[in-house]
């Protein structure tokens, strides 16, 4: 008897379960479609981590200027905004922090028109404030006894210090190659690592807990910015607004007072 | 030991329990079907045996496997403690063991480096001994002692409590000293809790993330554990990032069985 019932539970749950997300998915579509109304409007923009400050910066101003408008943000890895917006995530905007996540949604299908590059960013050398170290140089970064922080060459810093270090021939031996910019940053913000490398509007971000030490071979690495419309975007013209705002005046004085620079 | 108690399981439930239990269930199995179904089956050999994969599983099975013997050394007693010692502030001692078990873990990870951490409460000490922490196994294996060890000390405290202190009694007024009590009579009496806790205090040290990837940094064959390592595929190779999933729920699986068994033989 007991035996029975719990052999049949794991096919109601299943059947249940299907079900269940047969009919969500469906409400979803309607809400999509019944929402867009040209009083109240939300813009979904999804932007690269690194963008956060900026991007909320040009997003009040976006709503000062559109009034009734309501701009959110999802801010994550552009890797894993990327898979989101493939699993069908309701996004009106994405701005990437590398052209190889746009890509990979442009192959998709999966956006309206052209990317527009916006903003580069290059990387910089993260170092406990009064750079206790004394480094002064990539090459500083390979002495004994330091310990120096990267990006995993998985993710884009991670990519952009394997092309840095290709093309100055210079090796560095991490004690650790983490998954975003933000742990680097945060490994020597804690004074565990003596010094990372991390992008120059990060260090500029981290105010008066980091200081950077520029290096000439950071210009093999120049991180592009792109940003698009989603396909099937529900607000399509506001996309298009919004893009215009980041690559117009306001959104470039923003951009450039936090250290990145234009195209 | 085990006690027939629910002759006829189920027959006082009201039919419409099963529905939201059947909901539950679901939301519970569909993930990890979907994610099963998501396993390119062709190419998982290749994946599980890549040079990156084998490194990361060595060193998660020798990082838990290090963890979990301390969670022995440190939770047996400790568990003891709490069950049968008598001080003020035992119930506070009690509900303050369980902490690492309700904290996030990535807060356990924060914890541990204004610890153990370069500029941390033992840091400076740690750094005079010439002993760096950050960004070694040893950190992993710290980490994964953390977030497992109330997992052993819960399971054996209950035992030990509800095992009473009858036989100890017996034992200690036929002339047994406390140590010879302990190993002769007490902790045979609790053996099947202790033998799945400490099977489940290794699967928490396998999955840990959190506490890791925050403390311990995330480098190959050091500190980048198994979960790190999927985390870190997913960015480049989602197959191989599924691929790798699936051994941990494997591994999981193959736990709760073990548990199962060892667990109906305990509950009374």
């Amino acid at each position: 008897m007991r035996r029975r019932v719990l052999a049949v539970a794991p096919v109601i749950a299943l059947v249940l379960g299907l079900a269940g997300c047969g009919g969500s998915d469906q409400g979803g579509d309607d809400d999509a479609a019944a929402s867009p109304t040209p009083e109240a409007a939300t813009l979904t923009v999804f932007a690269a981590a690194s963008l956060m400050g900026v991007f909320e910066e040009i997003g009040s101003q976006f709503e000062s200027d559109h009034p009734g408008v309501s701009v959110e943000f999802s801010f994550a890895g552009s890797s894993d905004l990327v898979a989101q917006i493939q699993q069908g995530a309701p996004a009106d905007v994405f701005a990437s922090a590398d052209t190889k996540n746009m890509d990979k949604l442009v192959a998709d299908d999966l956006i309206d028109g052209d990317p527009v590059d916006f903003a580069t960013n290059t990387l910089t050398i993260a170092v406990p404030p009064g750079n206790p170290a004394g480094i002064t140089s990539l090459a500083d970064l390979t002495q004994d006894g330091l310990n120096v922080v990267v990006c995993a060459p998985q993710v884009p810093c991670g990519s952009a210090t394997t092309t840095v270090e290709e093309g100055s021939g210079i090796t560095l031996t991490p004690v650790s190659e983490e998954q975003s910019v933000t742990d680097v940053l945060n490994k020597v913000i804690a004074g565990e690592a003596d010094a990372g490398l991390v992008y120059v509007t990060d260090v500029k971000g981290a105010g008066d807990t980091v200081e950077g030490v520029p290096f000439d071979e950071s210009s093999n690495a120049v991180n592009t910015y792109p940003i698009a419309t989603v396909s099937g975007a529900s607000q399509a013209d506001l996309a298009k607004q919004f893009i215009a705002m980041v690559t117009g005046s306001v959104g470039q004085d923003v951009l450039a007072a936090a250290g990145f620079a234009r195209p | 030991m085990t006690i027939r108690r629910r002759p006829h399981a189920g027959s006082h439930l009201p039919a419409w329990a099963f529905v939201p239990a059947g909901i539950g269930a679901a939301l519970v199995l569909l993930p990890l079907v979907a994610m099963v179904s998501r396993v390119s089956w062709g190419n998982l050999w290749p994946l599980l045996t890549s040079e990156s994969s084998l490194t990361a599983l060595a060193l998660s099975l020798r990082t838990s496997a290090t963890a979990t013997v301390l969670c022995v050394l440190l939770g047996v007693p400790m568990a003891l403690v709490l069950a049968r010692a008598r001080f003020p502030g035992r119930d506070l001692a009690r509900s303050l063991v369980l902490l690492p078990l309700v904290l996030p873990p990535v807060v356990g990870g924060i914890a541990l480096l204004y610890t153990f951490g370069r500029r941390g409460l033992l840091g400076h000490t740690l750094e005079v001994l010439g002993v760096q922490i950050a960004f070694s196994t040893t950190a992993v294996v710290l980490a994964q002692t953390f977030v497992a060890l109330p997992f052993l000390v819960i399971s054996l405290e209950g035992a030990v409590r509800t095992a009473g202190d009858r036989y100890e009694t017996v034992a200690a007024t036929l002339g047994a000293r406390p140590t010879r009590v302990l190993l002769r009579v007490t902790l045979p009496l609790v053996a099947p809790a202790l033998a799945s806790g400490t099977v489940l205090a290794f699967a928490r040290a396998l999955g840990e993330f959190g506490a890791t990837i925050t403390f311990a940094g995330s480098l190959q064959g050091v500190t980048r554990t198994l979960p790190l390592e999927i985390y870190l595929q997913r960015e480049t190779d989602p197959d191989a990032a599924v691929a790798l999933s699936l051994v941990l729920v494997v591994v999981a699986v193959t736990v709760i069985g073990l548990t199962r068994r060892t667990g109906t033989e305990s509950t009374p």
